[in-house]
């Protein structure tokens, strides 16, 4: 059955396979374990980016290409839920027309960026998705009529996901059974299927095909794979898995806004979760955005701390500041891309 | 007999993970004109460019004039006298006839003698002094990469098949300006698979099959036996004549 | 093929350059009045040149190694900063109502700027890029990398807030020509620039180093076999690339008259768009897809502001639909 459900692809190390069950235990028992409201939210983050990641793994590391408009299929995956939502009420098939759209829109123009820039060649690609990226954001931040603007959008969702909703009368393991916590478990086994998908994806024999393009594509070429078709339907998938993520992430927040979707920010966030966890493999993209995700709401604390331990020495102080976290992932990132091109995963399955 | 301008031992080249010089050991004698000979894929332009250095021998050493030049960068080997002609040629497309040649003259602007022993050479590099080279004829742009190559006076030239894809009249007046750079005090190594032309220009020959050195002799007696042509060069050869 | 007598002329490719009074002149019917196009028009040019300045390293330092610095915006911020500094801490010769006062401020600004950008460029190529040669998906990760953390360094130096920069005294306001408002500092800009592109239009076509620098553009392993070293060319490309966009990084503040940190990054995507536009690689093709994308933001930007930086994407759409490698497409594709 394990065979079936990870599409073969085995973790390669006992100490993968650990952290991977730990963090898939951590994810389904974490309402009971870690019940505080910010530990949940961090944990429904974690799902979120483990599928936003891997999805941009399909191209970063299998098909060896940088797009920088995953956030912008992020972002049209939030704001078709929440527009739907918004604009057509909160029902399940206005959800569903809401993804759908989402969906149909983000292949459409992963399909049209695709043929248009990569005949071409990777650096082309990276800049026209930056450009494009961009001036989705800008589109986004001036609708405001749909999108809300600056300010995004705030929904209600069907009756059955608010935190208001009572599922059962008495309390679970002293955790009361709210529509949070099926909103939670939603977000949660969706991004779970979703990954289990990917993983099938790139274990087929089309992943095969991505990863020997991504080696030689001459040779590929030479071999009559249609290099370009094969990259735009890699490219196409990868934008409807972040989508998808997009989806699961607004209905978890019932919120969508240009900063939690669309930011460049977050861009930069995917780039870092994916070369620190691993380019390559999608266990990677699991434990870097698990890492990254408990890093960026934990570190900070603890850099607060180191802060105030080093007031007085000259500089140290600023660049422990707490708001400057990002700096020493961003020394870690290009430590990664040097060092260990294949991240924290290809380092344990080496051993 | 004097030491040879150009001696490689046993040189191994690898590009990425193909292996394609195993073990080269040839000579070029000082002065005249060696001809590098073989099929397709033998190794000869790889043997040029490892000359060059724009690929590194993995084992072997490359010695000219007297000195070990395996681990040099091509920019040194350029300047110790050994000038390249690639098989693309290689010229400036953007730049014009003039600053093709002006570029090459490391020295300083070429003199007069010079440049009207270039024109005699090759009429057209005159006609089109100040045309773009990349709108030249496909012969006039060989003829202008070899002028670049002797814009100023060079060691030893490297030239990559001279003559490929050129129309036989052409042939006949690169053969002309071959002899006429063998007056020089040059040295030329000259891969080719005209055997015609390396027949009528080379003096030495050394034929290559797969990464490897299998005959190195005289021209003369490589003209003249047709059995051991058959034998090295196969029937491939035989077509271009 | 032709050989024998006359080779056609090298025609230059006029076309593209018509683009830009095709531009203006396209804009002119929408604009209510005269002297608001020439407002906008003058405003146009002025941001173009500023976009000029910064790409134009950019764009040679691929040309010249086939290297995407992602992270080129860095250099326009450092610079900024850099000139910021300089000129807060002369305040006083900044507010003098007298140009040899001001200038006394600018001109160690300025190059306090460029050196800054340089040095960082400097350091950047030699520990940042160098070690990723020929591997273009490393590059572009490493030099997003790259620009993370020196956006983050300037944070700690600088501190998080945007910084406002008053203009000095005697390139503040405007003047009237024909009824049409021109600002002061538009027009500066609009010499400098012009200054920038002359200069290196005669470096590359009157120099020895321009001349090596376009044989490197088209065929490195050429320009190396002729026995010239292409590192020690492309290392001084670079920083002179990186000094170019701390000038623009200047130019730029003082046009916005205040400096933040992310100004490198929203820059970028602007300087993707002229390069993309030019054709890569491509010093004129850079010139004249700064020019259109500088007229095309002012006019949108006065028709339709929501449109502003859409209308240079539709640009950018249409003219890869046109030439699908820019407008002068450079040798290697």
């Amino acid at each position: 059955m394990f065979t079936t459900l990870l599409s073969g692809d085995f973790p390669r190390s006992r100490v993968l396979a650990v952290v991977l069950v730990a963090i898939l235990a951590g994810l389904v028992l974490a309402p009971f374990v870690f019940p505080g409201t910010r530990s949940l939210n961090v944990a429904a983050k974690v799902a979120v980016f483990v599928l936003l990641v891997a999805s941009y793994d399909l191209l970063l590391g299998y098909t060896g290409i940088v797009s920088f408009a995953h956030t912008m299929f992020f972002g049209i995956g939030g704001y078709g839920v929440g527009i739907a939502m918004a604009k057509l009420g909160a029902g399940w098939g206005n959800l569903a027309l809401g993804s759908a759209l989402a969906l149909a829109l983000s292949a459409a123009l992963a399909t049209a960026i695709g043929l248009l820039s990569l005949r071409v060649r990777a650096i082309f690609f990276a800049m026209i998705t930056l450009a494009v990226a961009s001036f989705f954001q800008i589109l986004a931040s001036q609708l405001s009529g749909f999108t809300g603007g600056e300010d995004g959008i705030t929904y209600k969702l069907p009756e059955l996901l608010l935190p208001g909703t009572k599922l059962v009368e008495t309390p679970f393991l002293g955790v009361e059974l709210s529509g949070r916590l099926a909103n939670y478990y939603l977000v949660v086994f969706a991004a779970l299927a979703c990954f289990l998908a990917l993983l099938r994806v790139v274990n087929s024999p089309f992943g095969r095909v991505l990863l020997s393009i991504r080696e030689n594509e001459f040779r590929s070429e030479a071999l009559g794979y249609r290099t370009v078709t094969y990259r735009t339907a890699a490219n196409c998938i990868g934008a409807l898995g972040a989508t998808l993520a997009g989806v699961l992430y607004a209905i978890w927040l019932r919120y969508t806004g240009p900063d939690t979707t669309l930011s460049f920010n977050i861009m930069i966030d995917i780039l870092l979760m994916v070369v620190i966890g691993g380019m390559g493999t999608l266990y990677g993209a699991a434990v870097g955005a698990t890492i990254f995700v408990i890093a960026q709401n934990y570190l900070q604390d603890l850099m607060a701390l180191a802060s105030a331990a080093a007031k007085g020495v000259p500089l140290l102080p600023g660049l422990l500041h707490p708001d400057r976290w990002l700096l020493w992932l961003g020394v870690l990132f290009i430590v990664c891309v040097y060092y260990f091109p294949t991240g924290i995963v290809g380092r344990l399955r080496e051993k | 007999m004097a030491e040879a301008l150009l001696a490689l031992a046993g040189v191994n080249t690898h590009i990425g993970q193909y292996h394609i010089l195993q073990g080269v050991d040839f000579e070029v004698p000082r002065a005249g004109l060696t001809m590098l000979l073989g099929r397709n894929g033998a190794g000869k332009t790889t043997t040029l460019r490892t000359v060059m250095g724009l690929w590194q021998a993995s084992a072997g050493a490359i010695r000219y004039d007297g000195a070990e030049i395996t681990r040099r960068t091509t920019p040194e080997r350029a300047r110790l006298g050994i000038a390249y002609v690639p098989e693309n040629m290689g010229i400036f497309a953007g730049l014009t006839v003039r600053e093709n040649l002006l570029l090459a003259a490391r020295s300083g602007p070429p003199d007069d003698r010079r440049l009207e022993w270039i024109f005699r050479l090759f009429p057209a590099m005159q006609r089109f002094w100040h045309a773009h080279a990349g709108n030249l004829s496909g012969g006039q742009k060989q003829m202008l990469a070899i002028a670049r190559a002797i814009v100023e006076p060079r060691r030893l030239l490297l030239v990559d098949e001279p003559t490929k894809g050129l129309a036989p009249s052409i042939i006949a007046n690169m053969i002309d300006a071959f002899r006429e750079l063998k007056r020089t005090e040059t040295t030329l190594l000259v891969v080719e698979q005209n055997f015609h032309f390396a027949r009528s220009v080379g003096d030495t020959v050394a034929v290559m099959d797969c990464g490897r050195i299998v005959h190195a002799g005289r021209m003369a007696d490589l003209a003249a036996d047709d059995a051991l042509q058959q034998q090295l060069l196969g029937l491939s050869l035989q077509a271009h004549q | 093929m032709s050989h024998g007598s006359a080779l056609p002329a090298q025609r230059f490719d006029w076309l593209p350059l018509a683009l830009i009074p095709a531009i203006a002149l396209a804009a002119l019917p929408f604009i209510p009045s005269l002297p608001t196009w020439v407002t906008l028009t003058v405003a146009g040019l002025a941001m173009g040149m500023m976009i000029f300045m910064m790409a134009a390293g950019l764009t040679l330092v691929f040309g010249l190694m086939d290297i995407m610095n992602f992270a080129h915006g860095v250099f326009i911020s450092v610079g900024a900063y850099a000139a910021t500094s300089v000129l807060l801490a002369m305040k006083a010769s900044m507010q003098a109502d007298s140009l040899a006062a001001n200038l006394a401020a600018i001109v160690p600004a300025v190059l306090a700027a460029m050196a800054l950008a340089g040095f960082l460029g400097w350091f950047f190529e030699r520990v940042v890029i160098r070690p990723v040669y020929g591997d273009h998906l490393k590059q572009i990760l490493v030099t997003m990398g790259g620009l993370i953390v020196v956006e983050q360094l300037i944070h700690v130096v600088w501190g998080p807030d945007i910084i406002p920069l008053p203009r000095p005294a005697t390139i503040t306001g405007s003047f009237i020509v024909g009824g049409a408002a021109i600002e002061r500092y538009r027009v500066l800009a609009v010499l400098v620039g012009l200054a920038v592109f002359a200069a290196m239009w005669l470096i590359l076509n009157r120099t020895r180093l321009g001349l090596l620098i376009r044989a490197g553009v088209e065929n490195r392993e050429m320009v190396e076999s002729l026995g010239y070293r292409i590192r020690t060319l492309f290392v001084g490309v670079f920083i002179a690339g990186s000094a170019l966009a701390g000038l623009g990084g200047v130019m730029w503040a003082l046009y916005q008259e205040s400096v933040n940190a992310q100004i490198g990054m929203q820059m970028m995507v602007v300087l993707f768009i002229v390069l993309i536009i030019g054709g890569l690689g491509s010093v004129g093709g850079c010139f004249v897809g700064a020019l259109l994308v500088g007229l095309m933001a002012n006019y949108t930007g006065y028709l339709a502001p929501k449109l502003a930086l859409g209308s240079n994407i539709l640009l950018m759409v249409l003219v890869l639909l046109w030439r699908p490698r820019g407008l002068f497409p450079v040798g290697r594709g």
